[in-house]
């Protein structure tokens, strides 16, 4: 593929976006005017406490019946990919941490690999096991914190303090490993650059035995709930072939009843070597959601432990050149990150710099289920419906 | 005027049916300024339990242990920029709050601390009570409209239909209570808040107990629509803090959203005094009828004070587990002398039980009487608020259809169900 063919394929079309199509939302008056009551249109954020971020949802409702919705993005757009274009591979590795900023790590993982595959290297396995065992703790607290937020969003204010809590342990394991909490920056293009701490595999092993009975403690609070129940169950339902005609993968998927990861359907880093079992729901409401990722945090716990044991001696840095200049050439790769499938999609012209970089945000393309699921629902499973999709608008807005 | 005054000390009926205004007039202040002194107990100690529930400290920071928070939130709710939106109804926004309040200190007229201890012992208290306190969704309602914006206004609605239904399920369990208090001798009931005491005294059994489980169960619903009543957790649609941002006052701020919260707490407060009085006895200390001897009444009245002095030790264990660093001496102080004040208010009142033992009509035993009234109905009442605290840090939200269902299709029914079969018992029983 020569240069100019790459650079007219992917040309990003300047010419005018046409208006947005608002006619699903039917904005005008309405045709058949019952009783004289007429359609509200209310602006859920993007300063709303529940809209977790910037996200505006327009609403428009019959009394608190939702009739449709249209979310409107973009508020914190920071041009990630463009940005990307314009830094060489290794300069752009930060800038990953600030998308799904709950899930640094993961993102860090996924890019790290993308631009592996485009040199055609590999991390060495310690360095694949390290990465294995962080990105699942990071899954793990990307896990806590949507369960936090999403039972505080549905009125429980206390599951919110014990995931943090909990959540706490984990960054402060990242805190020792790297220096830094949350944009961990863990990884590097060819392995990782630290090797772990004195004392590491012991903290993480203390951690499991610590948080397997606290993740009971959270199901305490709201599993069995009748409440919590009522609140969730048939509520923003999704059947599996409406979530992959609008490309929804992650927890919302398999709640679905679509066995779909991932870590299993195209392994990377080390997962093959791993035991675990892909949870599935089965009816595609928020309880099941809800089940999935209570089970899911349970199957990272199960992943940690082998990988800790299993942890192989050896470098952790594989054969990569100072100066980063992979052939001419496109590649995609995506891994499981905790909110859905994240992609990168690289385009390399040989130079040091990507000529474009796409990303796949779990977020972004999950939150398009949201008008399918809330129709015809009320406006307090808005937010129930938003919390379960688990966006971060720092992904779905890159 | 003094004579009057002192004339009345020695009576035994309330001030409003004595046509003693000036007692009368006393004993509105002193409720306004105790129930005004409760919201603020009130507000810290949520926040503290609150906290506690939830693995954090709460406030900490102003005063030890932050009590005075509550006083310091309240200056700056003071100052804050008083706003009143511009497409706001200017009249209707300034006056919705008052009208809130109005509702929910007027039920105090009715509430009896004690045999004695109520501003007015009306024949019809109960009836006065239940139509004073729905007329806070008024305030609620005009709230939400004279904002003119749509999150009160959703807010102010589902509130309003909230407060409508579960005052029907409320007034059933009522009316089950009332009839209670006809199954005795004479065969009639009555509708006075201090008869209802009376008649459980008289009965001597609290109708919580009365038609095992009838009552029990009248109570349980009773108390469930007061929750929802009052908008608190699990049911508070009204203001649903992650749906409609802040409900029917998202609008108000400063003093305006401070007169909400106020009416707000005295609500809770009033509908609690209303379940103690009407199922867990009033100001009936536990077992007047079967421990009476003298030495029991003794016994009892030593409770007050013990409780002031438990609540100066755990002051004091406060003060001795303070950091010893410079920084927290004035902190340190300050506890020290509010535990020496509850620990000196302890002596006092435990003075008091000992001078007023005899059971005479001197002054020391009266005081010693109406002082132990006042205490076991706040006992009770403060066992409520602490429910409430409680349900809010365990539960989540229900969702407003569902709440209307259980108001409708599950309390309803319910309290009826229960009203009839205790009219049979009774019958059957006398």
């Amino acid at each position: 593929m020569s240069d100019e063919t790459v650079k007219d394929t992917h040309r990003i079309s300047s010419h005018a976006v046409p208006p947005r199509d608002r006619s699903h939302l039917h904005l005008e008056a309405p045709e058949k005017p019952h009783l004289d009551s007429n359609e509200l249109i209310i602006n859920m954020g993007p300063q709303h406490p529940a809209t977790h971020g910037v996200l505006r949802v327009i609403l428009k409702l019959d009394g608190e019946k939702v009739l449709g919705t249209e979310c409107v993005i973009g508020y914190l757009h920071r041009g990630v990919e463009k940005i990307g274009e314009n830094r060489t591979y290794t300069m752009f590795n930060p800038y990953v941490d600030r998308m799904d900023y709950v899930a640094a790590v993961s993102n860090g993982l996924g890019y790290c690999e993308a631009v592996e595959k485009l040199l055609n290297v590999e991390a060495p396995a310690r360095a694949k096991y390290i990465r294995v065992i962080l990105t699942e703790l990071n899954r793990l607290a990307s896990h806590q914190l949507w369960l936090g937020t999403h039972a505080l969003d549905i009125g429980a204010m206390t599951p919110l303090f014990y995931t943090f809590r909990d959540r706490e342990e984990i960054l402060k394991i990242f805190e020792k490993y790297c220096g830094a909490r949350l944009t961990t920056h863990a990884f590097r293009i060819g392995g990782c650059q630290y090797e772990t701490y004195a004392g590491f595999e012991k903290e993480v092993k203390n951690f499991l035995t610590f948080v397997a009975p606290k993740i009971d403690e959270y199901e305490e609070l709201l599993t069995t709930n009748r409440i919590w129940l009522e609140r969730t169950k048939n509520v923003g339902v999704i059947s599996g072939a409406d979530c992959m005609a609008l490309g929804v993968t992650g927890p919302v998927l398999r709640a679905s009843g679509v066995k779909w990861d991932v870590r299993k359907a195209q392994p990377y880093a080390a997962y093959s070597e791993f035991d675990f079992e892909i949870p599935t729901g089965e009816n595609g409401d928020t309880y099941d959601r809800y089940l999935v990722r209570m089970a899911e945090m349970r199957q990272s716990l199960r992943i940690i432990e082998q990988a800790v044991n299993g942890i192989p001696e050896g470098p952790i840095m594989g054969k990569v050149p100072k100066v980063i200049k992979p052939p001419v050439g496109e590649i995609y790769h995506s891994i499981e990150a905790p909110k859905g499938e994240l992609g990168y999609f690289i385009v390399s012209d040989g130079s040091t710099q990507p000529y474009r970089l796409r990303v796949r945000p779990p977020s972004f393309v999950n939150l398009q289920a949201l008008d399918v699921m809330v129709r015809g629902l009320l406006v307090a499973d808005v937010i129930a419906v938003i919390g379960t999709l688990d966006i971060v608008l720092g992904e779905v807005d890159r | 005027m003094l004579n009057q005054f002192m004339s009345y000390l020695g009576s035994n009926v309330t001030p409003g049916s004595a046509n003693n205004q000036l007692w009368a007039l006393i004993y509105v202040f002193i409720i306004f300024a105790g129930v005004s002194l409760a919201v603020v107990a009130m507000n810290w100690f949520e926040r503290k339990a609150l906290a506690h529930f939830q693995i954090r400290l709460g406030p900490m920071r102003v005063g030890p242990h932050g009590l005075l928070q509550p006083i310091a939130d309240a200056i700056k709710l003071m100052l804050k920029e008083d706003i009143i939106p511009q497409e706001a109804d200017q009249f209707v926004f300034w006056i919705a709050p008052v009208i809130g309040l109005l509702a929910a200190f007027t039920v105090y007229t009715v509430i009896p601390f004690g045999p004695s201890q109520a501003v007015s012992d009306m024949n019809i208290g109960i009836l006065f009570m239940l139509g004073v306190s729905s007329l806070g969704v008024l305030g609620i309602v005009v709230a939400g409209w004279a904002s003119n914006s749509h999150y009160p206004l959703i807010g102010a609605l589902r509130s309003s239909a909230q407060m409508v239904s579960y005052e029907i399920a409320m007034g059933m369990s009522v009316v089950s209570a009332v009839l209670m208090t006809s199954f005795n001798k004479d065969g009639t009931g009555t509708l006075s808040m201090i008869g209802i005491v009376r008649s459980q005294q008289d009965q001597g059994i609290w109708f919580l107990f009365k038609f095992f489980p009838l009552g029990l169960v009248a109570f349980v619903t009773f108390v469930i629509a007061m929750i929802a009543e009052t908008n608190r957790a699990p049911f508070d649609m009204a203001e649903a803090e992650s749906e409609l941002t802040a409900g029917y006052h998202t609008e108000y701020s400063g003093l305006r959203w401070s007169l909400f919260m106020l009416s707000e707490y005295a609500a809770m407060i009033a509908v609690s005094s209303i379940a103690v009085t009407l199922w867990l006895g009033g100001w009936l200390r536990p077992f007047p009828n079967l421990l009476h001897a003298p030495a029991w009444d003794f016994i009892f009245s030593l409770f007050p004070g013990l409780t002031f002095l438990g609540l100066a030790a755990i002051a004091f264990i406060g003060v001795a587990r303070m950091p010893a660093h410079f920084s927290f001496k004035i902190q340190r102080i300050g506890l020290a002398v509010f535990a020496a004040l509850l620990g000196c208010m302890a002596l006092l009142l435990l003075l008091l039980a000992v001078a007023g033992r005899s059971a005479d009509s001197s002054i020391a035993a009266r005081f010693r009487e109406g002082i132990d009234y006042v205490y076991w109905f706040i006992l009770k009442v403060a066992l409520f608020m602490y429910l409430f605290i409680w349900l809010r840090a365990t539960w989540p939200r229900y969702r407003f259809d569902q709440l209307m269902r259980i108001g409708w299709k599950v309390l309803l029914p319910i309290t009826l169900g229960v009203l009839v079969l205790t009219a049979i018992v009774g019958v059957l029983a006398s």
